[in-house]
């Protein structure tokens, strides 16, 4: 009886931690299966021509995905700069002004927003956002534009956005003492003079980290971009113009890629610095996150 | 100057307050316009039938194939995520319960997991299948799904895990139960409201998810029955048809999206009713 249970717990523990090592290992294993796959390329062009060329011909064998690139970030930078100030006051009034009832009212309210899936989002894109654009912000600035752009990417991305960021900065803000800001109400400021102060100004590391994460978030996200934001491969300026995001690249060329020679070894690429790039963002700002928790 | 700052601090609350009510205002527009404009193609052909032939030329039919392939995608997938989630949440929590240092870093790096994007994980799940020499298949995309949730799983099941009193866990020991006996039938038990609701977001995730079974589950007109053969799921239904340039096709798409949105709306509030109720018999 008791060889049994302890033999039990020797396969039960094993089976746990086997599980636990194999889920933390796997970003690894992702980076290694994605590298090997892209490694052809690197013996036909250098790293950087790779990232910074802007010549696209597959089938010539030309890869530079800077179009790309530019594309991803420029969609990237509007969405931030549309969600950021949003997310930010939104957070101070649900954790220093706002009424239990509303919190109540909220929690489901960013589940839910976090829990529609992209496509949904895209689809409201395309009904609302690109009729939008091309109707009141391209005849607003004497342009013409289809509404498929940048600037609705940016816009969509915006608000899938919002509840990734809203979430981590109501966490940040929560684990601001309230002796604090006692303290400050105390010597005469008003309320909104200490959240200036206290709450703000003492989280800026919390603040940038949630940040931080919204844009690694916004810079992977792919089928929403992909249905409104044109696809075209060019490098522009201009938001009103159609771009071609880094992910949208991965999932319209699926079909094609075992057709042409080195297209795969292009794609998968892509994906590996995808995944580089916001590992490393992640790695970052999670670190920041966990330190300003336990502090 | 008094009066200035008073000035300021009403405008700022009213603004930040402006901010937080028109979050809810966003969500109730976009599931407005969803089933507004998806509601005059939404009938239960769509629910109940596969597309017959011509179904992409505005023939009849519905997206069945797709609502299946999703349900089994997301299933199997959850069920995968389940076997190696369920463990590694309860060995943060019951082995590691004296290492404070090691469970933070763990949940460290689970969460920087979190953020990998979809699409890389679609990208490796198709690399692997070119490794194993599988085509694009039921399986193929239930693998792909299940990496993708499981870190969603063993984060969510772990946060419940992590409030449980230590006590509770060290009165189980001291009765002279195994670890294992410690993990399954005190931990999981007292834990099972955050069992619950790990599973219900990760059904959520897999069956909304589209990036990364583009590649990997393929697309088809029947209801998958084997393994290895491809599957439709209800994100690229909807995706695909609002490529056609036929009208009819496109509405048909916008009613895809209804009950798409109406799956996951039924997830994400079940999962919060399911989990106050397990959490009401909990020991305190």
């Amino acid at each position: 009886m008791q060889l049994k249970r302890l033999f039990i717990d020797k396969i039960n523990g094993f089976w746990m931690i086997t599980s636990l090592v194999t889920i933390l290992c796997l970003p690894l294993i992702i980076g290694i299966g994605l590298y090997l796959k892209a490694e052809p390329l690197f013996g036909q062009q250098s790293f950087m021509s790779l990232v910074f060329s802007s010549q696209w011909a597959p089938s010539k064998g030309e890869f530079g995905f800077w179009p790309f690139i530019a594309g991803s970030l420029y969609v990237t930078l509007l969405s931030f700069l549309f969600t950021a100030p949003v997310c930010l006051l939104a957070a101070i009034y649900l954790t220093q002004f706002s009424s239990k009832q509303l919190i109540r009212i909220m929690h489901p309210v960013i589940d839910v927003l976090a829990g529609l899936p992209s496509v949904i989002y895209g689809v409201w894109g395309i009904l609302i956002i690109v009729p939008f654009v091309s109707d009141f912000v391209a005849p607003f600035f004497g342009t013409t534009s289809s509404g498929y752009s940048i600037l609705a990417g940016g816009i969509v991305l915006a608000v899938m956005c919002i509840p990734y960021i809203l979430n981590m900065l109501i966490e940040v803000f929560n684990t601001v003492p309230s002796g604090l800001k006692e303290a400050s109400l105390s010597m005469g400021a008003t309320k909104w003079e200490s959240v200036k102060h206290v709450v703000i100004r003492g989280n800026y590391p919390g603040i940038i980290s949630a940040y931080g994460l919204g844009i690694a978030k916004a810079f992977g996200e792919t089928i929403a971009v992909m249905m409104v934001v044109g696809n075209v491969v060019k490098v522009t300026a201009n938001p009103l113009h159609a771009g071609y995001p880094l992910p949208a690249l991965i999932a319209n060329n699926y079909g094609e890629m075992l057709s042409i020679p080195m297209y795969d070894a292009a794609l998968m690429f892509a994906a590996f610095l995808l995944l580089v790039i916001i590992l490393a963002f992640n790695l970052i700002f999670r670190y920041l996150i966990h330190k300003t928790k336990r502090q | 100057m008094r009066r200035i700052k008073i000035l300021e601090e009403k405008f700022f609350i009213l603004l930040s307050g402006f901010m937080a009510y028109s979050l809810i205002a966003v969500l109730a527009f976009i599931i407005l316009v969803i089933f507004v404009k998806g509601f005059n193609a939404l009938s239960f052909d769509m629910i109940l039938k596969i597309p017959k032939g011509g179904y992409y030329y505005g023939g009849e039919g519905g997206v069945l194939n797709a609502i299946a392939g999703s349900v089994y995608i997301a299933f199997g997938a959850t069920l995968i995520a389940i076997a190696i989630g369920m463990p590694a949440a309860l060995y943060i929590n019951v082995q590691l319960v004296r290492y404070k240092r090691t469970q933070n870093t763990i949940r460290y790096f689970l969460d920087a997991l979190w953020g990998i994007p979809s699409i890389v994980y679609g990208a490796f799940g198709f690399a692997l299948m070119l490794f194993f020499g599988m085509n694009a298949s039921l399986l193929a995309g239930i693998i792909t799904v299940a990496l993708l949730i499981s870190p969603i799983m063993v984060r969510t099941f772990d946060e419940v895990l992590s409030t449980i009193p230590k006590g509770l866990h060290e009165a189980s020991l001291a009765l002279g139960s195994t670890r294992t006996e410690t993990a399954f039938r005190v931990m999981f038990k007292q834990g099972f409201s955050g069992f619950i609701t790990a599973i219900l977001l990760s059904f959520g995730r897999g069956i909304g998810d589209a990036a990364s079974v583009l590649f990997t589950a393929g697309y088809t007109d029947n209801i998958p029955v084997n393994l290895d053969e491809p599957a439709a799921t209800l994100p690229l239904a909807i995706f695909f048809q609002l490529g056609s340039p036929i009208p009819e096709v496109r509405e048909r798409a916008f009613a895809s999206a209804v009950i798409l949105t109406a799956i996951i709306l039924a997830i994400s509030l079940g999962a919060r009713y399911l989990s106050k109720r397990y959490s009401r018999t909990n020991l305190k």
